[in-house]
């Protein structure tokens, strides 16, 4: 038991690791770019963090949040580019 | 942590490999992101974590739910669909706005734009010559002072 819990902690601090990268980035960034790319990385890490959070405490609940995100995170990088490359969202 | 008790030791092992797998590639990916120098080679750098990373943990899940419950546990293709559709084209937009943006500004680093369609005279009919040499003028204005 105390194992599994060991090796689970070690893929969350992976992950937790890789969203610190991200929000870095998302914060540093020279330009606005960089920042919006940090925010789709930062999306992409969510969704695995609730997928390793779901298997780690055997319920498919954490499956539906997941999901959401990763739709979100597709529709906000995708309003931010457009928002970028034209300089409003609907024309 | 209760239930993953009884999960037999080769499932166990497997959907170990597979999240350490997935999550050291969102970490590679993510570490590109804060080390690469610019920012067309730091939009490669994510797609580890997007394509393979995801991936891996999306089998680890469905290996797991699917030993778990001793049925066929499929939903996470869901998220699969989602992933494979979307992270190029969000990826090709920010690509296309960041050298827009670049080239407006007149970034010596980015190539130039592909000249007008000068070269097929055949596909305008005759009379839009003069608005394209203006067009071509215009932008050759707006390069001058780099």
């Amino acid at each position: 038991m105390s194992a599994s819990l060991l090796t689970s902690s070690v893929f969350l601090a992976q992950i937790l690791l890789a969203m610190a990268c991200a929000t870095f980035r998302l914060l540093r960034g020279p330009r606005a770019q960089d920042r919006v790319l940090g925010l789709d990385t930062l999306y992409v890490n969510a969704t695995m963090l609730l997928l390793t959070f779901g298997i780690r405490t055997g319920s498919t609940l954490y499956f539906e949040a997941a999901l959401v995100i990763a739709l979100l995170g597709f529709v906000t990088t995708a309003a931010l580019a457009k928002f970028l490359m034209r300089g409003e969202v609907i024309e | 942590m209760t239930d993953a008790a009884d999960l037999p030791a080769w499932a166990a092992l497997s959907t170990a490999i597979l999240l350490l797998l997935g999550a050291g590639l969102a970490l590679i990916g993510s570490l590109g992101l804060l080390r690469l120098g610019s920012f067309y080679e730091r939009i490669h750098a994510p797609t580890l974590g997007t394509t393979m990373g995801i991936s891996c943990m999306l089998l680890a899940s469905m290996l797991f739910f699917s030993v778990l419950q001793t049925r066929l546990v499929l939903h996470e293709l869901l998220i699969a669909v989602l992933m494979v559709v979307t992270t190029p084209v969000t990826l090709m937009l920010l690509a296309r706005a960041a050298l827009y943006r670049d080239r407006s500004e007149g970034c010596d680093e980015v190539p130039p734009p592909p000249p007008p369609l000068s070269s097929t005279p055949d596909l305008h009919c005759g009379s839009p010559r003069t608005p394209m040499s203006a067009r071509e003028a215009a932008i050759n204005d707006k390069h001058a002072p780099t």
